[in-house]
């Protein structure tokens, strides 16, 4: 495995691709690629979300020219739903990345959520690690078009985009379903559609009715790069941590990631030999001899960990 | 990479060349993510090298190809070559359109997979890439 790690360090697009759906599939050699990667240093991750429509991949895709003039690598995850009925997806955000086509700085990878919840997909935080530690940075997360509830994004991401467009979602809605509540930044697309003042005010004065400091509230017209230069600035503001609150973020998220790890690996680790043991259990209690806390008192006897 | 076949079977569907056609390929992608398929669709007019550059990137197990432009004897070799440039030829390049039959069998010999011509009832088309995809992640385990 340590050649796939090599691999991929040296830059090599299709070794980074495989790694990828070793993450992504949760295999024990996935684990191990990161594990003999490493960290890769801090890359800045940016979560864009928003409701369907409002023009996520545009705006990743504009953003991503930006960030190539700099010269930095750019990775994008980017999630569709999949269907809870047969598990496909249709993945169609590269569509609007095209532009990238040819260019090594930009690694686009389409994620179907397979169940996650949240409006992310299942490994995507390991897919993230992953691009970091190839280089990418910053590397973009952008979620399925979320409606109100779906705010896993803010604990994957240390930036969370909350994307808007003029009539594409009732500002009122968003403020009780937690969608401001979780944006670092707001962003206005479309904004030369009509409407798109009216939004802007009336992200205003949901922001002022919260005890929290006001994100920035920023326009844009992706499909023109307009208004990109400031959104980069208020990205680049936050990424270089001036008192924003990005490294509580990323203290916290290492220790759920550590703590779900660990419990993960016990877990396989436990259940190892034991689906016997399970199956009785489960018969005992399905059958009401047991309770579930008694079979799995039973279960956990001997066990050190 | 043992475990893995009961991952999802990852396909690119994308039109290359000229025309602008799209409806087969829509209704290939559709119906393909009805059969429990992850699909990558990136759209019309589509360069070989775009094509492959997705399909490299998005790791899949499959690219379908929707071609009613007459290209064919130029487009699929060249998405062969590349794929084979970037050392992806375990990728099963696959697909449909107006395609005579004696260059369907051209194509087949130089490492093309079925080409599957209008009107193919999609289970066909389903059977074939399960099938060719279990072979092909069995011989790279």
């Amino acid at each position: 495995m340590s050649s796939l790690a090599d691999d991929i360090r040296a830059g090599d697009r299709r070794a980074l691709a495989r790694g990828l759906t070793l993450v992504e599939n949760d295999l024990a050699a996935g684990r191990d690629l990161l594990v003999a990667l490493g960290a890769g240093g801090g890359a800045h991750r940016i979560g864009i979300t928003g409701p369907p429509g409002a023009g996520k991949s545009t705006l990743v895709s504009a953003l991503a020219a930006m960030w190539r003039r700099e010269d930095r690598q750019v990775g994008v995850l980017a999630v569709d739903p999949s269907s809870p009925f047969t598990g496909g997806a249709l993945l169609g955000d590269r569509i609007r990345m095209l532009t990238h086509s040819g260019d090594d700085g930009v690694f686009i990878r389409s994620l179907a959520s397979r169940g996650a919840l949240g409006g992310l997909a299942v490994g995507i935080y390991d897919a993230a690690d992953l691009l970091a530690a190839a280089g990418f940075d910053p590397v973009v997360i952008e979620t399925v078009g979320v409606g109100q509830g779906e705010v896993e994004i803010c604990r994957a991401a240390d930036t969370t985009v909350v994307v808007l467009a003029p009539g594409a979602g009732d500002v009122v809605q968003g403020m009780k379903a937690g969608l401001l509540e979780i944006a670092d930044v707001l962003v206005v697309n479309q904004a030369d559609r009509e409407g798109a003042d009216g939004l802007v005010s009336a992200l205003e004065s949901a922001a002022e009715l919260r005890d929290a400091p006001a994100p920035p509230i920023l326009k844009t017209v992706a499909t023109r790069s307009e208004g990109l230069e400031a959104l980069c600035a208020a990205l680049d503001a936050r990424g270089a941590d001036a008192g924003s609150g990005l490294a509580e973020r990323r203290l916290d998220r290492a220790r759920a990631r550590l703590r779900a790890t660990v419990d993960g690996r016990r877990a396989d680790r436990f259940w190892e030999g034991r689906s016997d043991a399970l199956e009785a259990a489960a018969r005992a209690v399905a059958a009401g001899e047991r309770s579930a806390e008694q079979a799995a008192t039973e279960l956990l006897e001997g066990d050190d960990a | 990479m043992n475990a893995a076949d009961e991952r999802p079977i990852r396909i690119l569907v994308a039109k290359a060349g000229l025309d602008g056609h799209d409806r087969g390929a829509k209704v290939v992608a559709a119906g393909l993510r009805d059969a429990g398929f992850e699909v990558i669709y990136t759209g019309l007019r589509q360069t070989p090298e775009m094509i492959v550059d997705a399909a490299v990137q998005e790791d899949v197990d499959a690219v379908g190809l929707s071609l009613h432009s007459g290209a064919h004897m130029t487009l699929f070799p060249r998405v062969l070559e590349l794929l084979r440039e970037r050392g992806a030829e375990q990728i099963l390049l696959t697909g449909g359109g107006i395609i005579p039959e004696a260059d369907m069998d051209a194509l087949s010999a130089m490492g093309v997979g079925r080409l599957f011509g209008p009107g193919t009832p999609l289970a066909d088309l389903e059977a074939y890439i399960r099938a060719e995809v279990a072979e092909r992640r069995a011989t790279a385990s």
